[in-house]
C-alpha cells in the first residue's frame, strides 16, 4: 500500500501526525468485540419490542384491536398511532433533508392509511423478544385495501392513486386544483436552450431509470430507551446524528430538549440512512407507558422493508456538443421516488447534472414524487448518482461520436476557480483539473484490455456538507487530553480529530483520547453526514484546540509576570519572548496542566461553529469489467479511484472511504434493486436475494489521492466519503457498454439484460 | 415450554446455560453469556457477522442452535486476543485499516482465522472466496484481503 501512496499527487507537508498514519484510537475495541453497537447495551429489567409491520402497500386502516396481544402473560406495554403525538402539515418543511412532522409522525407509525408493505402498525415490549414476537401476531388489523403505484413517472398521471389527499404540487407553477404524487418539482435554467443546442454539432438524447438500493449497513437499527418517572428519558441508539434525532424525537413526542439524553452508540454504519429516526420514538413511548427500558432492534428484513432505501428514478436528457467537444447545451429531467413521503433528494439531483462543466446554455428539473415504497432516506452523495450517471453516459457516448478523448472532452469544459454552478455556487479554488489530469496520466487509462472486458469512466461532483459542529479539547492535570465532539465516528473519524488536536497542540497522538460525547454533554453537532465531519467538526477541534492555547499561553504569562503577547506556543510548550531568553525557561504542555490547578483552575478549549466555505470536490474512475456473453455475468477486474480530498488528514481511512464507496456503486449498477411483486409487497428483504457485493465479486480497488487544498480549513480539507460513490455505477455502466458495445439505460445490469442487450436468447430462469 | 440445559466451553471456560428449543448460539452469546462482540447483521445466514468458531470449524451462530453446543467448544471474537496480546490478524487488520465502522470485524477475523488454518499460504483469490460469506458494506474488502493475506505470511513466519 505504501508502494500505492507512492502513485498520489498528495502534496508534500511539514506536519507530523496531519496526513500520517497513526493507530485508529477505536481500533483495539473493535478487534476485540470490546466496542459497543446499538444492540450492544443490557440494562436490568430491560424489555424487548417488536412491530407489527403492514402486509399492504397501500391501504386503510379500519380498525386495530390490541386487546389480545396485550393480555399475553410477558407483554408489558402497546402502542399504536394513538401513542404518537400527531403534527399539523409544516409549511414549508424543514429543508436540507425535509423533516415534516406531519409526515414523521406518519411513517413512525400509520395513522389512517398504511403506505408501503413494511409501514409500522402497532409496536409490544415484552420480557422477551419470543413473547413479543408471539404477541404482534395477535394484534388484530382490518384493512381496506387501496390500489397503489411504484413508479415515479407513472405516479404522476391523472389517473396514479393518490398517497396523500392534502398533497398539492409545489413549485415553480403550484397547481392546487387537486392532490398530487408530486410534492414539488424543483428547476433551474440559465442561457438559452434553443441557442444552445443549435450551436451543437452533435444532440445526444438518451433515457435512463434505476431502482431504489439500500445502504446496505450490517448493523441493523438499534436502540435502547429508558424514561423516568421524572420525565427525562436516556437514549442510546445507533445513529448519524444524536443531537439530530434528540431534535426530531423532542418535537415530535413533545419532550424538552435538555431533558431528552441521547448517546450514540458505536455504529455499524449507516451511509445516510441512520440520519434520521425510525424506532426510537416508539421505544421511547414503550418506556414511557411501562416505566421499563425497552430495546428495539429491527430485523434484517425490516430494515430493508421500512429504512431506507435511497430513490429509485426516471431520467431523461439531452445534451449538445460541437465537433471540438465544447458542451453547448444540456437539458435534463429526473423523476425520484420519495417513497410514501416527500423528501427525495431533489436539490441534489439538480446541482448535480452540469455542476462538472461549465456549460452557457442548461435547464435542469427533478420531481420528488411518492409512491408505495419506504421513505427514502440519504445514501451516500444522495441525488447525486443517477444524475452523473445519465450526465457521463451521454458524455462518453459524445466522444466516441465526435472522436475526441472523454478525458479531453471532460477537461475542455471542466469548471475552475470562479465558474459558477447551476445553483449559484461560485467555485472557490477547486481540483477537478487536477484529478482528471491525474487519471489520463494513471496507468490504468491506457492498459491494455483482453477479450469480452471493457473500461468505463466518469467523472462526480459533490458540495461538501458544512454546518453545526462542537467541540471540547480538554486537558488533563497529567498532560494528557480528551477530545470530544458530537460527531458519530463511523468511518475512523476520531483518528483525524486527534491527528488535528495533536497538530495544534504540539503533542504526541498518544497522549490523546477522542470521544464522541452525548447530548448533554456538549452544544448541538448535525450529523456525520454529507461528507462534513473532518471538515467541519474538525474545524471546530481546531478552533477548541487553539482556545486551550490561548488559555495556556495566559497562564504562563501570569506564572512569568509578564504579557500574554510574550508569550508564543511551539511543539507543545509556551515560550517566552526572545528578549526573555536566559531568564525563563519554557513550559510544557504537561507542566502547565499541572500549574493549571494550583493557579486559576482547570483547562478545557470549546468551540461552536456553523461552518461554510467547504466547497466542491471531485471523484473520477476508471473500471474495467469483463462480460461473459454466454451468462451475461460482469465482473470487475480493475478499479481505479481518484478523489481530490483537499487534504487527508488519516490517508489509509480515506483511501479506506474511496474503496468503499467505489464497492457500493459496483453493487448499484450490477446487482442491487428492490424486487416487488404484483401487490407491491418486497420480495428481497434479506441479504441472500439483495445481492451486495461480496469480497469474491470484486478486485482490489486501487485509489489515488489528489491534494488541492481547499483554502478555507486549516489543513486544507475537502471532505471524502460521498464523491466516491457519485461517479462509481456511472463508471460501472460505461465500461459494461464499451464491452459490449451497445449503450445501457437501466440499472441494474443484470445477466438477463445484458444478455438481451447483446441479443442473446435469455434462459427462462434467468428471467 | 421446556428448557434446554447445556454445558460448553466458551473461549476456554466452561459455561452452562439455559435455552428455548428455538434459541440460536448468536442469541445465547448475546442475551446469556453477554458476549456482545459476535454481532447479528440478519439472523439468516446470509452477512456472517455472527461468525464463530465451533470446534475449530467457522459457523454462523445465528444458524446454530444454542441447544445444540452440549459439551462444544465454541471461540468467540472476545477469546482471540490471549493474554493481553493482539491475535497477529488482529494487528493486521489495524496495521492496514481494515475495518471502518467494524461491525463485521468480529465475524470476519473469526473466518480469515478458520481460513488460516486450512491454508497457511492463500491466495489472494482463495483469501476473497474464503470471506465471500462475510459482507461488509464500509471498506470495499481492499484492505480486509491485503490485512489476512500480511497476517498469514506473519504467522508462517512465527512458525519458522
Ligand atoms: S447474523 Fe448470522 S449470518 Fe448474518
Ligand atoms: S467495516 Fe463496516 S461493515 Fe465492514
Amino acid at each position: 500500500m505504501n508502494e500505492k501512496r507512492k502513485n498520489s499527487t498528495r502534496s508534500g507537508s511539514n506536519f507530523k501526525w496531519v496526513g500520517e498514519v497513526t493507530p485508529r484510537p477505536d481500533g483495539v475495541d473493535k478487534v476485540t468485540g470490546r466496542a459497543r453497537y446499538g444492540d450492544d447495551l443490557k440494562l436490568p429489567g430491560m424489555l424487548h419490542a417488536r412491530v407489527l409491520r403492514s402486509p399492504h402497500a397501500h391501504a386503510k386502516i379500519v380498525s386495530i384491536d390490541t386487546s389480545k396481544a396485550s393480555a399475553l402473560e410477558g407483554v408489558k406495554g402497546v402502542v399504536t398511532y394513538r401513542d404518537i403525538p400527531d403534527h399539523p402539515l409544516a409549511t414549508p418543511p424543514y429543508p436540507p433533508i425535509i423533516q415534516d412532522f406531519h409526515d414523521l409522525s406518519r411513517n413512525v407509525m400509520a395513522r389512517d392509511k398504511v403506505l408501503y408493505d413494511g409501514h409500522a402498525v402497532a409496536a409490544v415490549a415484552a420480557t422477551s423478544e419470543a413473547v413479543a414476537r408471539e404477541a404482534i401476531k395477535l394484534i388484530q388489523v382490518k384493512y381496506e385495501t387501496l390500489p397503489h403505484v411504484l413508479d415515479p413517472f407513472e405516479a404522476t398521471l391523472s389517473d396514479a392513486p393518490i398517497l396523500h389527499e392534502y398533497q398539492f404540487t409545489e413549485g415553480a407553477d403550484p397547481d392546487t386544483s387537486k392532490p398530487s404524487n408530486t410534492f414539488r418539482t424543483l428547476s433551474g435554467e440559465r442561457g438559452n436552450l434553443v441557442q444552445g443546442f443549435s450551436e451543437a454539432d452533435v444532440i445526444i438524447e438518451r433515457e435512463f431509470s434505476s431502482q431504489p438500493v439500500h445502504q446496505g449497513f450490517i448493523e441493523p437499527m438499534a436502540c435502547v430507551a429508558s424514561a423516568s418517572e421524572d420525565g427525562s428519558v436516556e437514549l442510546w441508539t445507533s445513529t448519524q446524528g444524536h443531537f439530530v434525532a434528540r431534535g426530531l424525537l423532542s418535537k415530535l413526542l413533545n419532550l424538552e430538549i435538555s431533558k431528552l439524553r441521547v448517546t450514540a452508540s458505536e455504529i455499524g454504519g449507516g451511509f445516510g440512512a441512520k440520519t434520521t429516526i425510525y424506532g426510537e420514538p416508539v421505544a421511547i413511548r414503550l418506556s414511557q407507558k411501562t416505566g421499563r427500558p425497552v430495546r428495539m432492534t429491527f430485523t434484517r428484513s425490516e430494515v430493508f422493508r421500512a429504512t431506507g432505501p435511497a430513490a429509485g428514478s426516471r431520467c431523461r436528457i439531452k445534451v449538445g456538443i460541437k465537433s471540438d467537444g465544447t458542451i453547448t447545451a444540456g437539458d435534463a429531467e429526473i423523476w425520484y421516488q420519495a417513497g410514501a413521503f416527500k423528501g427525495a433528494p431533489v436539490g441534489r439531483a439538480l446541482d448535480t447534472f452540469f455542476s462538472p462543466y461549465n456549460i452557457k446554455h442548461i435547464r435542469a428539473a427533478a420531481h420528488d414524487v411518492c409512491v408505495n415504497r419506504p421513505k427514502v432516506a440519504a445514501y451516500r452523495a444522495p441525488g447525486a448518482p443517477m444524475a452523473t450517471w445519465a450526465m457521463e453516459a451521454v458524455l462518453n457516448e459524445a466522444a466516441d461520436v465526435i472522436g475526441i478523448d472523454p478525458i479531453d472532452l471532460r477537461l475542455r469544459n471542466a469548471v475552475k476557480e470562479g465558474d459558477t454552478s447551476l445553483k449559484g455556487t461560485k467555485h472557490g479554488r477547486i481540483g477537478l483539473i487536477e484529478v482528471l489530469e491525474a487519471t489520463k496520466n494513471h496507468a490504468h487509462y491506457t492498459a491494455p484490455l483482453g477479450r469480452n472486458e471493457g473500461r468505463g469512466f466518469a467523472v462526480g461532483y459533490w458540495l461538501h456538507g458544512g454546518g453545526l459542529s462542537s467541540a471540547s479539547v480538554i486537558l488533563q492535570d497529567d498532560g494528557t487530553v480528551n477530545v470530544a465532539t458530537g460527531s458519530p465516528d463511523i468511518g475512523g473519524s476520531r483518528s483525524s480529530m486527534r491527528a488535528m488536536a495533536a497538530e495544534e497542540l504540539g503533542i504526541d497522538v498518544k497522549l490523546i483520547k477522542p470521544i464522541i460525547a452525548d447530548t448533554g454533554s456538549l452544544p448541538y453537532s448535525y450529523q456525520t453526514a454529507g461528507s462534513r465531519t473532518t471538515y467541519a467538526t474538525g474545524m471546530a477541534v481546531v478552533n477548541a484546540a487553539r482556545d486551550v492555547i490561548d488559555r495556556l499561553r495566559a497562564l504562563a504569562a501570569t506564572k512569568w509576570d509578564i504579557g500574554v503577547k510574550d508569550v508564543r506556543w511551539d511543539d507543545g510548550h509556551a515560550i517566552p519572548a526572545d528578549k526573555y531568553e536566559g531568564e525563563i525557561s519554557p513550559l510544557s504542555l504537561k507542566e502547565l496542566a499541572e500549574v493549571a490547578m494550583k493557579m486559576g483552575g482547570a483547562i478545557a478549549g470549546h468551540s461552536e461553529i456553523n461552518a461554510s466555505g467547504q466547497g466542491a470536490a471531485f471523484c473520477a474512475q476508471l473500471v474495467d469489467v469483463c462480460v461473459d456473453p454466454e451468462t451475461g455475468r460482469v465482473t470487475p477486474i480493475r478499479h481505479t479511484v481518484i478523489e481530490d480530498v483537499g487534504r487527508a488528514i488519516s490517508p489509509d481511512y480515506v483511501e479506506g472511504q474511496m474503496q468503499g464507496g467505489a464497492v457500493q456503486g459496483i453493487g448499484w449498477a450490477l446487482n442491487e434493486e428492490y424486487i416487488y411483486n404484483e401487490n407491491a409487497q418486497l420480495q428481497n428483504t434479506g441479504f441472500l436475494d439483495y445481492r451486495m457485493p461480496v469480497a469474491s465479486d470484486v478486485p482490489m480497488i486501487d485509489t489515488v489521492i489528489v491534494e488541492v487544498p481547499n483554502p478555507n480549513h486549516p489543513y486544507g480539507v475537502r471532505g471524502v466519503g460521498e464523491p466516491p460513490l457519485v461517479s462509481a455505477p456511472a463508471a460501472v455502466a460505461n465500461a459494461v457498454e464499451n464491452a459490449i458495445g451497445t449503450t445501457m439505460s437501466h440499472l441494474p445490469l443484470t445477466p438477463p439484460k445484458i444478455l438481451r442487450a447483446i441479443g442473446e436468447t435469455i434462459p427462462e430462469a434467468a428471467e | 415450554m421446556s428448557k434446554h440445559f447445556v454445558s460448553a466451553i466458551v473461549n476456554g471456560d466452561e459455561v452452562e446455560f439455559r435455552c428455548d428449543s428455538g434459541e440460536t448460539l448468536l442469541d445465547v452469546l448475546r442475551t446469556k453469556l453477554y458476549l456482545t462482540g459476535t454481532k447479528n447483521g440478519c439472523g439468516t445466514g446470509d452477512c456472517g457477522a455472527c461468525t464463530v468458531l465451533m470446534n475449530g470449524r467457522a459457523i454462523n451462530s445465528c444458524l446454530v442452535l444454542g441447544a445444540e453446543c452440549s459439551d462444544m467448544s465454541i471461540e468467540t471474537i472476545e477469546g482471540m486476543a490471549v493474554g493481553g496480546e493482539l491475535h497477529p490478524l488482529q494487528q493486521k487488520f489495524l496495521d492496514h485499516a481494515a475495518l471502518q465502522c467494524g461491525v463485521c470485524t468480529p465475524g470476519i477475523l473469526n473466518m480469515a482465522k478458520a481460513l488460516l488454518k486450512e491454508n497457511s499460504n492463500p491466495s489472494e483469490t482463495e483469501v476473497r472466496f474464503g470471506l465471500a460469506g462475510n459482507l461488509c458494506r464500509c471498506t470495499g474488502y481492499d484492505k480486509i484481503v491485503r490485512a489476512v493475506m500480511d497476517a498469514a505470511a506473519e504467522m508462517r513466519a512465527r512458525r519458522t
